[in-house]
């Protein structure tokens, strides 16, 4: 039985019939196709699918889109602002911080998350906030760097 | 050059390719070890709205497997199923939900049979066998080579150490589960989108095991989401999603889930590897007598190759004049083992860096010291007949010796404080193909057009180690132009040259050689054109800067895509082609095609370790590793790729086991994987990650594209041996296993207290009926690569076995 979701995704309003079972990551990647938005295990455990609900990082895979109704939803398919990439996608990008790239969005918007409530974090911050995101190619510390250089990088972002 | 794709969520993986009417398979897994399966019924899950169809092993009778001596798989099991997981119905449905539902009405009458849990156990009962092919009961494959008198060498040695070491197994890990969509396409012919490695490979597969031509089959390899040699042999869901969409003639998607990920496996070998050493009082190493014993798990795979390279790699860093390699690969009922990153050489090389260690300290030498004095030499032939070219390990060493400050620190930290060094190399590509024929191992095709646009087409694949990166830079240098004038078409079986995959860390040498050739090409004839035009000679012409001038006026020239017009008005149409076959091995005795390769790359790492004597818990705080990668054609990647093998190193060092257990009786008793899971397979985070200090060491190499050697594999190799050796200077135990535990340290703290031996390890290697060896004088005792004897007189059916490996490399 499909019920009624009506959302904010990226900037859109979205007015969708889906299945009161599926997730929102499944809604994102299925309804949407917004496949920017990974997945690694659908269990909670990975943090390739983090997005952000209402500016707050959430593993989608866990979240139900019904409880998802009349909120803001951001991917990394709404990171890119006026043909500009975000200076996050442009440090890691730039710094060898993507290397498969398929954490990347998830760890993306976690760091965004980050960035938006503290601008200058430190190391120990920046690995706290990140301890959810596994990465499996790059050792982690170019994300650290990529994300530190985007500190310097930070220019406002329009919401 | 992709970079911008990844960061904004543009990279199409293969679980992104959706396709109008597209329907979607699950696999139905064997929940038993070892059984017949007496009977299928499909009545029920055929039934169900939503299913468009369902297959069982009567519709896949023909066997496929990666190596030619093992095709042993099929892509639903017909009659047996030989671990939990193993494949036996696929469902094919409206969506994923539903082929779910549907899958598990599928019936399965099985008669169970005796499960093979350890090697003893297949080392043990030779029935009833695993496989109807091997060397001998539930033995897959036996090897044994002898490359000068190792016993003699080792009986006049000063000393003699003999130890036993085991490492166990572990898997890839990686992010992305293994997906694929296959399709009919407009002109009837099969497509298949699929998260692998080694499409051409799976390419031969589909072929064969679909009866298919190969040429109306077309294999796109997506970006990997993580590769690490997991994504490297055909798999079942490719060829039942191929046949799936065949007959229902609509697009069939499979992605696995996680738990699948792990039954899929092909990952590291658990390794018991025996290694009795003779070294000299002044430490020069006599003769190195080895053997291996490889828990292969339930199929062929990589084996019969990983079974070569757990021996096959030692000499290749130090000075070893007598060398002895026996290796042994059983069956078990548990998910196929292949190559992981440094495939097959990382167990042995633990046991050797860790008996390095042992020796120094019975010398009472410096480690460090040690290795510098028994580096072997450049321009080299092994005793195994491995060519040496350029050999920058000593480099390595004195690297990572004064960036650690080693000598102030090594036994001489405070207790629970301590450094361990350690050593590796590991190939720039397989010398020989895995299908044994003369054909190049890469092929790379250009295209200059009128746009100043150069189109790169090339069969490697990228898995996030930057290959396609690696082809533009080489590209846009012999060109003169801006990468980001430069296109790349890759992984793609219809389009692009054939390129043997992203495996043995052969895609920087082998593409990269391939790709200067036909850039040199095509620049020979833009030269021709720009000469013609301004009359210049084309000897005098320089490509730089998105130009092309006369070097001795380099005011006078023409843009590059103007230069492209002239070259293309007098030659007609531009395309040129570059090929790249690695050169002949020295190796002519049979069984020497694993373990040649053009170059080596050479890593020296120290790793630092605190280890609280109490809980045995083990923190790292930093890791300086020096890698001799010839040249770094991109250094952010090369680093990248560096520390991207520290941290799975320091993973298979400290935490990641595939590991098994059995379920109580109650339920079944079936041997079944310890923990499927991402949450329960540890695996380092962001907050266990060590700083590391990484230093490129480039001596270019003759062999490599502008002198590169491999990056993505040698650099994870030295991380376990040098923690193991850490955690020894930091509290005075031995822990001759992998992974180095917490529990595993307080048993040897609680054994070295009781004054027993400081150490927790395997403490012996089983008796095992060898073939007679094949015998190999070394090139100093007049060798010529040739065994002389040929045909062991007393083999068992080793000779066979050895004959049938000749063509299987990789």
């Amino acid at each position: 039985m499909k019920t009624r979701l009506t959302l904010t995704v990226n900037g859109e309003r979205q007015d969708l019939l889906v299945e009161g079972w599926k997730t929102l990551l499944e809604v994102l990647r299925e309804d949407l196709q917004l496949t920017g938005t990974k997945h690694g295990c659908e269990l909670g455990e990975c943090g390739a699918c983090a997005v952000l609900v209402d500016g707050e990082p959430v593993l989608s895979c866990l979240v139900l889109s019904a409880e998802c109704g009349g909120r803001v939803v951001e991917t990394v398919e709404g990171l890119t602002r006026d043909g500009r990439l975000d200076p996050l996608q442009e440090t890691f990008a730039d710094l060898g911080a993507a290397q498969c790239g398929y954490c990347t969005p998830g760890i993306l918007m976690t760091a965004r998350a980050l960035l938006d409530r503290d601008p200058a974090p430190t190391r120990e911050t920046i690995r706290e906030a990140l301890s959810g995101n596994l990465c499996r190619c790059t050792g982690y510390n170019q994300i650290f760097e990529a994300v530190e250089a985007a500190i310097g990088r930070a220019r406002t972002r329009q919401s | 050059m992709d970079g911008r794709a990844k960061v904004t969520g543009q990279t199409r993986f293969a679980d992104d390719v959706i396709l109008p009417r597209m329907l979607h398979g699950r696999l139905l897994r064997s929940p038993h070890p070892h059984a017949r399966i007496r009977r299928i019924d499909t009545t029920r899950a055929a039934a169900h709205p939503g299913v468009h169809l369902v297959l069982t092993g009567r519709d896949f009778p023909i066997p496929y497997g990666i190596l030619p001596v093992s095709h042993d798989e099929h892509a639903l099991c017909p009659d047996l199923v030989r671990f939990v997981g193993d494949p036996v119905a696929a469902v094919i449905a409206r969506d994923e939900a539903v082929a779910a539902e549907a899958v598990e009405l599928v019936e399965v009458e099985y008669e169970v049979l005796r499960t093979f849990a350890t090697p003893a156990d297949s080392l043990t009962h030779a029935t009833p066998r695993i496989h109807d092919y091997g060397d001998a009961g539930n033995i897959h494959k036996l090897v044994a080579l002898e490359f000068g008198d190792v016993d003699e060498a080792i009986a006049g040695a000063d000393h003699v150490f003999d130890d036993v070491f085991f490492f166990e197994g572990n898997t890839h890990l990686p992010l992305e589960q293994h997906a694929c969509v296959a399709v009919k396409d407009a002109d009837g012919k099969l497509v298949l989108y699929s998260s692998t490695q080694t499409p051409h490979y799976v390419h031969r597969a589909l072929a064969k095991a679909l009866e298919m031509p190969a040429a109306q089959i077309r294999v796109i390899a997506t970006p990997n989401g993580g590769g690490f040699g997991g994504k490297s042999d055909p798999f079942n869901h490719e060829v039942v999603a191929a046949r799936a969409a065949w007959l229902l003639d609509r697009p069939v998607k499979f992605c696995l889930s996680r738990e699948e990920v792990f039954y899929c496996h092909r990952g590291r070998h658990p390794v018991l590897m025996r290694f009795r050493t003779g070294v000299t009082k002044d430490g020069q190493l006599t003769g190195v007598d080895l053997q291996t014993l490889l828990d292969g798990g339930a199929y062929g795979s990589y084996g019969a190759a990983s079974t070569f390279y757990t021996g096959a790699l030692q000499t290749v860093t130090y000075q070893i004049p007598r060398y002895r390699f026996r290796g042994c690969r059983v069956f078990t009922n548990k998910p196929p083992c292949g190559p992981k990153r440094g495939h097959g050489t990382p167990q042995s090389r633990f046991g050797q860096e860790v008996q390095l260690d042992k020796i120094a300290e019975r010398l009472d030498r410096d480690p460090a010291d040690l290795r510098l004095g028994m580096v072997a030499p450049a321009d080299s032939l092994t005793a195994n007949y491995l060519r040496v070219g350029t050999i920058g390990l000593a480099d390595c060493i004195r690297t990572v010796v004064d960036r650690s400050d080693w000598r102030t620190r090594h036994r001489k930290l405070p207790y629970g404080h301590g450094v361990g060094l350690a050593c590796s190399s590991y190939l720039s590509g397989a010398g020989l193909p895995i299908n044994w024929n003369d054909l190049p191992h890469s092929g790379v095709q250009l295209k200059l057009d009128r746009s100043g646009g150069v189109t790169a087409f090339c069969g490697a694949t990228e898995i996030g180690q930057g290959s396609d990166d690696v082809l533009v830079a080489i590209i846009a240098e012999v060109l003169g132009v801006r990468p980001f004038d430069v296109r790349v078409v890759t992984g793609d079986t219809d389009l692009t040259p054939v390129d043997l995959g992203s495996y043995s860390s052969r895609v920087t040498l082998m593409m990269g050689n391939a790709a200067i050739q036909a850039a040199e090409r095509a620049r020979e004839i833009v030269a021709a054109g720009v000469a013609r035009k301004l009359e210049v000679p084309a000897g005098r012409l320089t490509f730089a800067d998105g130009r092309v001038f006369d070097t001795e006026d380099p005011d006078r020239g023409l843009t590059f895509q103007e230069a492209v017009c002239a070259a293309e008005a007098g030659h007609g149409t531009i395309g040129t082609t570059g090929s790249y076959t690695p050169p002949k091995s020295a190796a002519r005795f049979k069984g020497g095609g694993v373990g040649p390769s053009p170059t080596y790359s050479y890593t020296a790492a120290v790793v630092d370790v605190q280890v609280d004597p109490e809980t045995g818990w083990i923190t790292v705080p930093r890791v300086w590793i020096a890698h001799d990668i010839g040249r770094a054609i991109n250094p952010v990647l090369a680093r990248g790729q560096v520390e991207g093998s520290v941290y799975m190193g320091l993973g298979e060092a400290l935490m990641e086991e595939q590991a098994f257990r059995r379920l109580p009786a109650r339920l079944s008793s079936a041997l079944v994987h310890k923990f499927p899971s991402l949450l329960e397979y540890k695996s380092l985070t962001s907050l266990d990650m060590p700083e590391v200090i990484t230093d490129l060491i480039e001596h270019p190499d003759p062999a490599g594209p502008f002198g590169a050697k491999e990056v993505g594999q040698g650099p994870l190799l030295p991380i376990m041996p040098a923690v193991a050796n850490a955690v020894y200077d930091a509290v005075g135990v031995r822990i001759d296993e992998v992974p180095v535990t917490p529990e595993k340290i307080v048993r040897a703290l609680a054994a070295k207290a009781a004054g027993k031996p400081a150490r927790v390890g395997p403490s012996a290697f089983p008796d095992i009926d060898w073939p007679d060896a094949l015998v190999v004088p070394p090139p100093w005792d007049g060798g010529d690569g040739r065994a002389s004897n040929t045909r062991p007189s007393s083999g068992r059916k080793a000779d066979a076995g050895i004959e049938a490996v000749a063509g299987v490399k990789s």
